[in-house]
């Protein structure tokens, strides 16, 4: 009898993890509040909603299958310049040219990642960055396609489903960017909880024994870096097409390392880290680059310190952490 | 081709070599483990009795011979691949995943054994069989009432027993486990080793162990390695009254 109970208590350990909790329902109702509350901020709330895009596909990697990336703005780059080069060919439907930006990194991802799978730790990085480099070198080159230095000028979309036009306040835009946000988020949920996601962490915590007990760690990793290729080139692709204009700046090391500071400060491994870490960081520029702009990474560089000293979780590992203490107080 | 032979020894190696600059850590080693055996694998320190185990399970290429499982040839197989034919291996350094609990870790391997693990978009909880499975192993191993624990947070005896329950997670033919009750105190040592003799009897197992006692009470056969050789293989009766041995190895050093 006790077994058949047990038993059950290891089948609702599974379910637990995976059931929605009601303080995500909560983030997702609250993600709407910025169209009444703060309707002249739309812009930033699109801003906010494409970068915490970019850091769930970074989470993806780093947070669960333990591969550090220092340039995942090439795929992010990538995206938005296909995005932005059909716009520019004729083709301004958002959905399709989205999911072809999302294809084309993709293909990039899987392309380099049977490169990335060969090495880790500081070759991992050195790697990752140089691609990076690569990437933004060949599109400044090539003006006569990207632009340039200028950016990528002359994006013009069409409406969104034929309907809803790309309006000034960014109403559209912020719609359109949190719709796409919340979309691939579910993707991301379901994937890290399903037999995949818990290979990826078996491989994060133990490459070798994983190879061990069986699992092809390379293929697995291979899947996963081109899963999340695909998520950074759709984040990018959303970028182009809102702000109907693509700089060179998309594809550089400037990005790369912003999006990991932001998974870090937001907590890696844990989805809503990402999301948390995006809001949290693009307000606090908004903020004080309005007091000093140069004086700004004065306040990240601080910020960052403290939270990996204080918090080696990120913010939200730090709450979580305070929540299970005050638990535990409560049960004994 | 890929189905399972029943035929010929449970593992067989042939001529296995291997050096590490000039030093020969493995020098034409043959064997030959018929299914079911308890194999016991013993030697001085550095007689490269792990070195052994890395060139079997494929963490190593040996520079010159070939491995088989029930006849079949798997030399050039990865380390996941010689899994995937029955060959699997345990650490003598706990080689867990920290901040995983048991459950998971286990059902992890049940779920890459079973070919569910490439799955993305089904969640875990549908996996019932493979749930149970796992508990029922953990249960095996007295690991039931900890299984929600982070691994890292368990007792060093119990990380042990963990180590054995993802080798077992595989449904192995043929278990190498290199001294798996390294550093677990003599009274519970006992203990694990009453766990791995009760381990199915098609299953062929050798042990890597430093504790004569216990060689002497679970092993049928025992191999001695000397300096990347194979000094004898015999009955626990031919290896304890084998005069080269006891010079060698038990009159050397004691161990234990």
């Amino acid at each position: 009898m006790t077994d058949v109970t047990a038993a059950a208590g290891a089948h609702g350990y599974f379910q637990a993890q995976a059931r929605w909790r009601w303080l995500e329902i909560v983030f997702w109702l609250a993600t709407l509040l910025p169209f009444v509350l703060t309707p002249s901020y739309l812009v930033l709330a699109s801003q906010i909603a494409i970068t915490a895009l970019f850091a769930l596909a970074l989470d993806l990697i780093l947070g669960y299958a333990g591969l550090i990336s220092l340039g995942h703005a090439a795929f992010f780059g990538f995206g938005a310049y296909t995005a932005g080069l059909i716009s520019k060919w004729g083709w301004g439907e958002p959905l399709s040219g989205l999911l072809l930006a999302g294809i084309a990194a993709a293909l990039l991802g899987y392309a380099t990642s049977f490169i990335i799978v060969r090495v880790s730790h500081l070759a991992l990085i050195m790697i990752t960055l140089g691609l990076c480099l690569l990437l933004h070198e060949a599109a400044n080159r090539a003006g006569w396609l990207t632009g340039g230095d200028d950016g990528l000028q002359g994006v013009t979309m069409w409406r969104l489903f034929g309907r809803f036009e790309w309006d000034l306040y960014g109403y559209t835009a912020y719609a359109y960017s949190l719709a796409v946000l919340f979309v691939l988020f579910l993707l991301a949920r379901r994937i890290i909880h399903s037999p995949f996601g818990l290979t990826l962490r078996g491989i994060r915590e133990n490459a070798g024994r994983m190879q061990a007990v069986g699992a092809p760690t390379r293929r697995r990793l291979r899947v996963i870096y081109t899963i999340s290729a695909a998520v950074a080139g759709v984040a990018g692709g959303v970028l182009a097409q809102t702000t109907q204009f693509v700089a060179l700046e998309t594809l550089s090391f400037q990005r790369s390392a912003e999006v990991l500071v932001i998974l870090v400060l937001g907590g890696a491994g844990r989805l809503y880290g990402a999301i948390i870490g995006a809001v949290i960081f693009l307000i606090a520029r908004d903020q004080f680059s309005g007091i000093n702009p140069q004086f700004w990474y004065f306040w990240i560089g601080l910020l960052l310190v403290v939270v990996v000293t204080l918090l080696p979780n990120g913010i939200l590992g730090g709450l979580a952490q305070l929540l299970a203490q005050q638990r535990r107080k409560k049960s004994s | 081709m890929n189905a399972v032979p029943a035929s010929g020894p449970a593992l067989r190696a042939r001529g296995l070599s291997k050096n590490f600059g000039s030093l020969a850590v493995a020098r034409n080693i043959n064997l030959e483990l018929p299914q079911g055996a308890r194999y016991a694998l013993i030697g001085p320190n550095g007689a490269g009795k792990t070195t052994l185990i890395n060139l079997l399970t494929g963490t190593l290429q040996p520079a010159a011979g070939q491995i088989f499982i029930y006849d079949q040839e798997i030399t050039a197989l990865k380390p996941d691949a010689r899994v995937k034919r029955g060959l699997v291996r345990t650490f003598q350094i706990n080689t867990l995943f920290p901040n995983l609990t048991p459950l998971e870790a286990v059902a992890l391997v049940i779920c890459e054994r079973r070919g569910d693990a490439p799955v993305w978009w089904r969640p875990l909880p549908h996996y019932r069989a493979a749930i149970d499975q796992a508990f029922d192993l953990l249960s095996k191993l007295m690991l039931d009432n900890v299984c929600h624990v982070p691994t890292r947070e368990l007792a060093y005896g119990q990380q042990r027993l963990l180590e054995i329950a993802l080798a077992l997670a595989t449904e192995p033919r043929v278990l190498l486990l290199d001294e798996p009750a390294a550093g677990v105190p003599r009274e519970e040592s006992g203990k694990l080793f009453n766990a791995i003799s009760a381990l199915p009897s098609d299953i062929t197992v050798l042990f890597i162990e430093h504790d004569m006692d216990i060689v002497f009470r679970f092993a049928t056969r025992i191999i001695v390695m000397v300096a990347g050789a194979i000094l004898l293989e015999g009955s626990p009766e031919e290896v304890a009254n084998n005069p080269q041995v006891r010079e060698v190895y038990l009159g050397g050093k004691q161990h234990g």
